[in-house]
């Protein structure tokens, strides 16, 4: 293996090689440079055409007045007034609101049921790896088809959900719908994601909390420190940059739902659960306001970029680990 | 004394005592029953008839029927029960099954060709999100590539993008190319999004291959592509295969652009299963019956992927 660091042989992978062995590779092949972009440019250039380019036209668009239900009429450019029409407008506002507070919500219970299995499964009781892939199911599935299905087990009456519900409470089963009515919708939306969506958050504090060596409870021990103690000073702080990771991931991905919520409610009853996805897609794909929405799809990229941008950030500190 | 207790103590959290043990266990069982029920009753509905799977209260004991998939597969139509009689008797066990409610099959029903499609827009994605994926990785793990951070966060951010606002200016983009429903539109869309998914995972997998290894091949005078196809490559195998599992999964589960996109010759199975509709509203046991052949496959993919889930779910952001 010494043979690799002769130095007449530079074989050292880079483009910053002695001239000389660059050229004795060109007789051997594609020098590495050339390999480097052939590789990547198919990638880029896919990219390119399939999201960066319709990007460009989208905003290009978001200074009209399409509308494709009238598309006859000539492009007319508005300036900035789909901007300040969707900043002004209250429902969109209202919206953002109805979104915001499905996505704190899912996300909490999400980390409270997925940290709370993530420490029970870490105690590696008999059959624990069985049940765990059991409880990972649900994220694996599709969330149209779970959004489609679910319709089915909250029916009031015919669905199993409320009548479970009042075999423990006595409420009668038909009083109430869980995606019919108003004080019940968004609560019902994040009942079923957070079905989902637990687990995610549980496997990857499980990773967490498996990071974290043993010869510090060990030397937690020696120093006697409360079970508790050890749980505040060790346990969770160790385990809070793989929890953030999941937070990040999840607030992202729920801030952009629509296919569960779609299928399970369809933003209903009212617009109760409409969130600012579904919003975007009646705008675009019901009202064909093309320009209105383009300039609503610019600004939701804008938010969603920049909580990439943390996360990406997020995800390097838990890699340096 | 004081020996005792410090043993016992040191069970808390690197070893579990026993009894939390048990109770661990009997916390996340009954967590994972609950969880698992919903799955269990859709598999279930699928074996219910038609007035079973509406019944009130629920009906947790019934007698199965294999009617939901019948109904799932084919188009029936109502007949009186004066022409059924007056028909030759039933060839085969679903024709009598839908005689039985004075039904008569009248043609296959349009689940095949979704099904089909579903295999064709998720293997064709797949295949090329992994191919295309593949030589990127490989690239950014073993050269230098000026601003490859950039270009890295770049492909990474396509992904973050709401899958309703991409949708707009690729219908616009689809309708002039005249891709609009058409598979090959649905596989170059999957293939954009899933190549993210397949750079970021696979240059994490060849990261991890000592480059020595290619090194000693460079010396004994492999060029650099044959170093990657006999060198590289088979020790990325595992990587590779749950790379292509992930892609799959996506496409196979892929709901937003299907529905926006696609309305007949490539519309996949997720936009299509809620629309299966019998005679007043959505037919829920032939429902169930197509939603329990479309997860099966998943069920098994996630018992194959097991080592590498968190891997994929994290975007190779954490590994174990």
């Amino acid at each position: 293996m010494t043979t690799i660091l002769q130095p007449d042989d530079t074989m050292i992978p880079g483009v910053s090689e002695p001239a000389k062995s660059r050229a004795t590779r060109r007789v051997r092949g594609l020098s590495d440079r050339t390999i480097a972009w052939l590789f990547v440019a198919p990638t880029i250039a896919l990219l390119l055409a399939i999201n960066i380019f319709p990007l460009v036209w989208m905003i290009r668009l978001s200074f009209t007045s399409l509308n494709l239900s009238m598309s006859y009429l000539p492009l007319r450019f508005v300036g900035l007034d789909n901007f300040t029409d969707i900043l002004t407008d209250e429902d969109v506002w209202f919206r953002l609101q109805t979104t915001a507070q499905f996505v704190i919500w899912s996300v909490t219970l999400q980390v409270i049921i997925g940290f709370g299995l993530a420490l029970l499964i870490n105690r590696q009781f008999r059959g624990h790896s069985f049940w765990t892939r059991i409880i990972l199911l649900p994220m694996m599935l599709s969330p149209a088809v779970v959004g489609n299905f679910w319709t089915l087990l909250l029916q009031p009456q015919i669905g199993p959900f409320n009548y479970l519900i009042s075999l423990f409470t006595g409420v009668p089963p038909s009083s109430f719908s869980m995606t019919g009515q108003v004080s019940l919708a968004p609560w019902t939306i994040v009942l079923v994601d957070t079905w989902m969506w637990a687990p995610y958050v549980m496997l990857i504090c499980l990773a967490g909390l498996r990071s974290i060596p043993d010869y510090i409870y060990e030397a937690a021990e020696v120093d006697r420190a409360s079970a508790w103690r050890q749980f505040w000073s060790i346990t969770l702080p160790m385990t809070v940059p793989f929890l953030m990771l999941a937070v990040l991931f999840r607030a992202i991905e729920n801030f952009k739902m629509f296919d569960m919520v779609n299928l399970l409610t369809s933003g209903g009853p009212g617009s109760t659960t409409e969130l600012v996805s579904i919003t975007l897609k009646r705008a675009a794909f019901e009202k064909w306001r093309t320009g209105y929405s383009s300039a609503l799809a610019i600004i939701l990229f804008v938010t969603v970029f920049g909580a990439a941008n943390i996360y990406v950030k997020a995800l390097n500190k838990v890699k340096q680990r | 004394m004081t020996a005792v207790l410090t043993k016992s103590s040191a069970h808390s959290i690197v070893e579990a005592s026993p009894r939390a043990k048990i109770v661990a266990g009997g916390l996340v069982i009954l967590y994972a029953v609950i969880t698992i029920l919903p799955l269990l009753w859709i598999v279930a509905t699928a074996f219910k008839s038609q007035s079973d799977a509406i019944a009130y209260p629920p009906k947790v004991i019934f007698e199965p029927t294999l009617e939901g998939y019948v109904n799932l597969f084919t188009v029936r139509t109502r007949q009186t029960p004066d022409f059924i009689a007056k028909l030759p008797p039933p060839e085969t066990w679903y024709d009598k099954l839908v005689r039985q409610r004075d039904m008569v099959i009248a043609g296959p029903s349009k689940v095949v060709p979704r099904f089909v499609n579903s295999l064709i827009i998720g293997f064709g994605s797949t295949f090329l999100a992994v191919f295309l994926g593949t030589l990127a990785a490989y690239a950014f793990s073993r050269f230098r590539i000026p601003l490859a951070d950039d270009l890295l966060f770049f492909i990474l951010s396509t992904r973050m993008m709401p899958p309703v606002a991409v949708a707009i200016p690729i219908y616009l983009m689809y309708r002039q190319l005249n891709l609009t429903d058409t598979r090959l539109g649905m596989i170059l869309l999957y293939t954009a999004v899933n190549v993210s998914l397949a750079v970021w995972l696979l240059k994490g997998f060849i990261d991890e291959i000592p480059r020595e290894y290619e090194e000693a091949a460079l010396v004994d005078g492999y060029t650099r592509l044959q170093a990657l196809r006999k060198v590289v490559l088979p020790q990325a195998v595992t990587g590779i295969a749950a790379t292509a599992i992930f892609c799959l999964i996506f496409s196979w589960n892929e709901y937003a652009f299907a529905v926006l996109l696609t309305s007949g010759e490539a519309q996949t199975m997720p936009p299509f299963i809620p629309f299966i509709i019998g005679e007043g509203g959505q037919d829920w046991p032939a429902v169930a019956a197509a939603t329990t052949l479309f997860v099966i496959p998943i069920v098994l993919f996630t018992v194959l992927l097991r080592k590498h889930l968190l891997r994929g779910i994290t975007f190779g952001a954490v590994r174990k």
